[in-house]
């Protein structure tokens, strides 16, 4: 930077400032999309299955079969609808009234005794591939405690101790508003100076402003101070709604998950820089930032699909989403803690996208309209 | 203020060309212009829209570059040195460069920070900005609460903030009304005699051209002229003739439009103007013996008849053809027929605030009636209701015999109109606007068919039917829009600001045709900004601030005008006298 001029700074801050007081829309995309995308998605996208309706078709009722049936009425997992045919049971799963069947067949009991296979099947409605995997897992477990409860007096050679560390009560919310709120800063990031600057083409102010003898890398630095405060405003924002309200635990340190959003919002304010170099209306400047950041954030950071399982061609394009390292450190500050095996290389990476798009926004800028 | 260098001229530009792609095709929106502006003086940069102002006004600010040529400021390449340039310079954007989240004061103090005005300075240069500006008692007013005249004078006073030596203003009197295009030009002139600052100042009114000490003429990116605007006028000295005949006036210009030796005719006041191709008086038993009492005076030559007759010596002009419609023999409709539009204290509210405050007019089948006004006086507005658009808050409308609020369907049938900007569908060929437009009013088959032709030849649209809108010049918009208004041969035909920025032979063609279809019986309401346009009307109302300040015929309102320092008033002077007259000028809320 050959030439920074306080006076012109302070003067182009104050502007900045003063609209964004005056003019609610940039507080709106700073605060209020946050928060809406927050509870929208915290209340109603969660990967648990919970209140499932099962039916449970019990053909001939014995002890025995309603000891097992009884396992399910007590789960906070199923509702449990008794049937007893298993064409009535088809039917209702058919019009997916109910998720999942489990069927004890008429000679389940008499099998049972003559320890013989009992058999039990269990029918799950495969449509929802997520939810079919998940009562199958369930019903398993069920059964599984069924019948350790069946055979105490002859205990298991070997048993199972299931171990869940970070989050024990497997709550998918708590692993997903951390991965939301990075999803999110990339979308309010990137609109905060892309729509801004749009508007200043829209209006013709810019025009009137780069013929002033201000510096290119003034006004961008003048652009921004402002909405990175403002950004952060909306990160502190959605961490505490994610804490309070969600109560997603936050076991790391506050400086840590304030230098990684630093980072990454210099980073998000960096692409919207880029992008506002070559889109100069409001409407092509949300389009692209909801198309460029928004949409690889959401899906290819890791929030929701796990990297890992992704082919490897994919899996190497997403190490350009700059979310994808937040999202890691995020996930591991609020649930597991400061690791720092993942917060280092993460907050590396993070600091080289920062400076690759600052940069890219710096060498795209002209003083000029070609 | 740094002194001027020792220099004849401030600014020169050398063979400065630049275009632009558009698509697949190349727009040379400025093709080797050659030019110099006086150090000191007001050069008046005057062509139509399209002609290539704002790109050669960003191209001496820096903001774009040149394709080839140099533009030397002072004694800066800019092209090369745009920063040093911009330092020395002062740009004023058409849309005037506001914030209109930002006080008055607030956006004073942006651009002083922005070019260094030392604080200890601030005091005494705004006093004196806001003195000059008179904006003085709305420092606390935010921008976008600003009146167009008055944010016009903000975005000058923030140019002048630090007093530039070449002051740019591109086009700062479009859509301003008339009164603070008056006194923007008192500041300017005020400026170079007081600081000797050179002003390079652009815009398509022809009229602006004779305030100015120097005139760059433009025209498709290329400079038709320049000199100081006598010496334009002094070669079409005993060119000019005002003519009048027992004829009408309308048919009398029809006439004179398509005789040999004339190359422009153009009513005013009771009779026709006209320019010959040579000095000599028109002899009127030669020219058109079978028209009764026919005489040609002689008058003073304008800017705009020299610009005429450049444009009509290119012969690369298709449009100046003269249209193919021949004066129709039709007995003229007598203005006694009954009333075809019928407005009685029309009034329409926006909340608290009034749009058009009891309007009451009456317009007889055949007529042009014009609805004069700056922009915000309830043009539009009034267009809307008039159109079934809008409702109406209180008021009756009567059009074509039904009344609006009952049976705006019907009246919509009979009504053709062509809204500003000419809202044609760009990404569609001419021909599928046209078809498009016909089907909108339910021709179809041998009607549809048969009306697509007439377009096409009427309008002379042939060469150009797969075309796309966008991409036409705007003269050939104007009539496409007009061919599609005009699809369902309504009664009764709308023009929004129609001719606002096309140049002069585009403009003559398109009230030669209004002409045409007024002596056909079709009834015209054309609302303009621009005054001369009036001259073409039948009758006309000037509206200011939603109020009718005059009504009557175009001689009658400028006779009233009529004072001992100036006998014979231009439509500008006497709406100006008018609006001075009714109005304690309210500043807008």
């Amino acid at each position: 930077m050959n030439s920074l001029s306080l006076q012109r700074i302070r003067g182009l801050l104050r502007k900045e400032f003063l609209q964004i007081w005056r003019d609610p829309s940039a507080l709106a995309i700073a605060f209020v999309l946050p928060a809406a995308l927050l509870l929208l998605f915290g209340y109603g996208v969660s990967l648990d299955a919970r209140k499932v309706d099962l039916a449970l078709v019990v053909q001939t009722p014995s002890p025995l079969a309603s000891s097992f049936t009884s396992q399910f009425a007590d789960s906070p997992y199923f509702i449990s609808h008794p049937y007893s045919s298993i064409q009535a049971a088809e039917h209702d799963m058919t019009a997916r009234t109910v998720k999942g069947i489990v069927w004890l067949p008429s000679d389940f009991s008499r099998r049972a005794r003559s320890r013989g296979q009992a058999p039990i099947a269990v029918i799950v409605n495969g449509v929802d591939a997520n939810n079919a995997r998940l009562i199958e897992g369930y019903v398993q477990q069920v059964w599984g405690t069924w019948l350790t409860a069946q055979i105490r007096h002859s205990p298991p050679l070997l048993s199972v101790q299931t171990l869940i560390r970070f989050n024990p009560s497997v709550n998918s919310r708590n692993y997903l508003v951390p991965g939301l709120i990075a999803v999110i800063m990339t979308l309010t990031g990137a609109l905060l100076t892309a729509l801004v600057i749009a508007r200043e083409w829209e209006r013709g102010t810019m025009e009137a402003l780069i013929v002033t003898r201000v510096y290119i890398h003034e006004i961008l630095l003048a652009k921004l101070v402002p909405y990175f405060v403002l950004g952060m405003g909306g990160m502190a924002a959605s961490v505490a709604l994610a804490v309070g309200l969600f109560e997603v635990p936050l076991r790391g340190s506050f400086w840590v998950l304030a230098t990684a959003s630093a980072l990454f919002m210099l980073t998000a304010l960096g692409m919207g820089l880029l992008i506002s170099s070559f889109a100069r209306n409001q409407f092509v400047a949300g389009q692209i930032a909801i198309i460029v950041t928004f949409l690889p954030a959401f899906i290819l950071s890791g929030f929701v699909f796990d990297i890992h399982s992704m082919p490897d061609m994919v899996q190497f394009v997403t190490h350009i989403v700059a979310a994808r390292y937040l999202v890691a450190i995020l996930q591991s500050v609020f649930l597991a803690g400061d690791v720092w095996s993942v917060i280092l290389p993460n907050g590396a990476a993070l600091l080289v996208m920062a400076v690759i798009f600052l940069g890219l926004a710096r060498a795209m800028a002209r003083k000029r309209l070609d | 203020m740094p002194t001027p260098p020792d220099l004849e001229w401030a600014l020169r530009l050398e063979e400065v060309s630049r275009s632009f792609r558009i698509g697949e095709r190349v727009v040379k929106a400025v093709d080797q212009v050659t030019a110099s502006a006086t150090s000191g003086a007001i050069t008046g940069l005057i062509g139509p829209d399209g002609a290539g102002k704002t790109t050669l006004m960003r191209l001496i600010a820096g903001l774009l570059r040149p394709d080839s040529g140099h533009i030397t400021l002072f004694d800066i390449d800019v092209g090369k040195n745009p920063m040093a340039a911009q330092a020395r310079l002062g740009y004023m954007p058409q849309r005037f460069g506001l914030y209109d989240e930002l006080s008055v004061q607030e956006n004073l103090d942006l651009y002083a920070d922005l070019q260094g005005v030392p604080i200890a300075l601030r005091a005494e240069r705004y006093a004196e900005l806001l003195h000059m500006t008179g904006l003085g008692p709305f420092t606390a007013r935010m921008a976008g609460h600003l009146s167009g005249g008055m944010k016009q004078k903000l975005g000058l006073a923030c140019t002048l903030v630090h007093p530039p030596e070449l002051l740019l203003l591109d086009e700062p009197t479009v859509g301003v009304d008339p009164v603070s295009r008056r006194e923007l030009w008192h500041i300017i002139e005020d400026l170079t005699h007081s600081t000797q600052m050179t002003v390079l100042f652009s815009t398509s009114y022809l009229d602006e051209a004779e305030r100015c000490d120097s005139v760059w003429l433009i025209h498709e990116g290329q400079l038709l002229g320049s000199g100081p605007p006598a010496s334009f006028t002094a070669e079409m000295t005993g060119r000019s003739f005002l003519a009048s005949s027992a004829l009408s006036r309308r048919r009398l210009q029809g006439r004179l439009a398509q005789t040999p030796g004339m190359i422009d005719a153009l009513i005013q006041g009771d009779g026709v103007r006209v320019t010959t191709t040579v000095a000599v008086p028109p002899n009127a038993s030669i020219v058109a013996p079978d028209i009764p009492d026919l005489s040609f005076l002689p008058v003073p030559p304008r800017f705009e008849d020299s610009f005429v007759a450049r444009l009509r010596t290119r012969v690369s002009e298709p449009q100046s053809a003269s249209p193919a419609l021949s004066p129709t023999e039709k007995p003229i409709p007598s203005s006694k027929t009954a009333d075809i539009i019928s407005v009685e204290h029309l009034t329409r509210r926006f909340g608290e605030f009034v749009a058009v405050n009891d309007v009451s007019f009456r317009i007889a089948k055949g007529e042009i009636f014009g609805l004069l006004g700056a922009n915000g006086a309830g043009k539009s507005t009034t267009f809307r209701m008039l159109c079934g658009l809008l409702p109406a808050s209180s008021g009756s409308l009567q059009v074509a015999g039904f009344d609006l609020r009952t049976a705006a369907a019907q009246a919509r049938e009979r009504i053709g109109y062509m809204a500003q900007k000419f809202s044609l569908y760009g990404d569609l060929s001419v021909y599928q606007n046209l078809r498009f437009f016909s089907s909108a009013y339910r021709l179809s088959g041998k009607t549809q068919k048969t009306r697509i032709d007439w377009a096409v030849e009427e309008f002379g649209l042939a060469s150009m039917l797969k075309d796309t809108a966008r991409d036409l010049p705007l003269g050939y918009k104007q009539r496409l829009a007009l061919a599609c208004a005009l699809m369902h041969e309504p009664d009764i035909l709308f023009l929004d600001e129609p001719t606002s920025g096309v140049d002069p032979l585009a403009r003559r063609d398109f009230w030669h045709r209004i002409n045409q279809l007024a002596e056909s019986g079709v009834t015209i309401l054309v609302t303009t900004h621009f005054m001369e346009e009036a001259e073409y009307c039948d009758r006309l109302i000037i509206m200011a601030q939603g109020n009718v300040l005059s009504t009557g015929e175009p001689e009658a309102i400028k006779a009233a005008a009529r004072t001992p320092e100036n006998p014979d008033p231009r439509m500008e002077d006497a709406f100006i006298s008018i609006v001075e007259a009714t109005s304690t000028r309210i500043p807008a809320q």
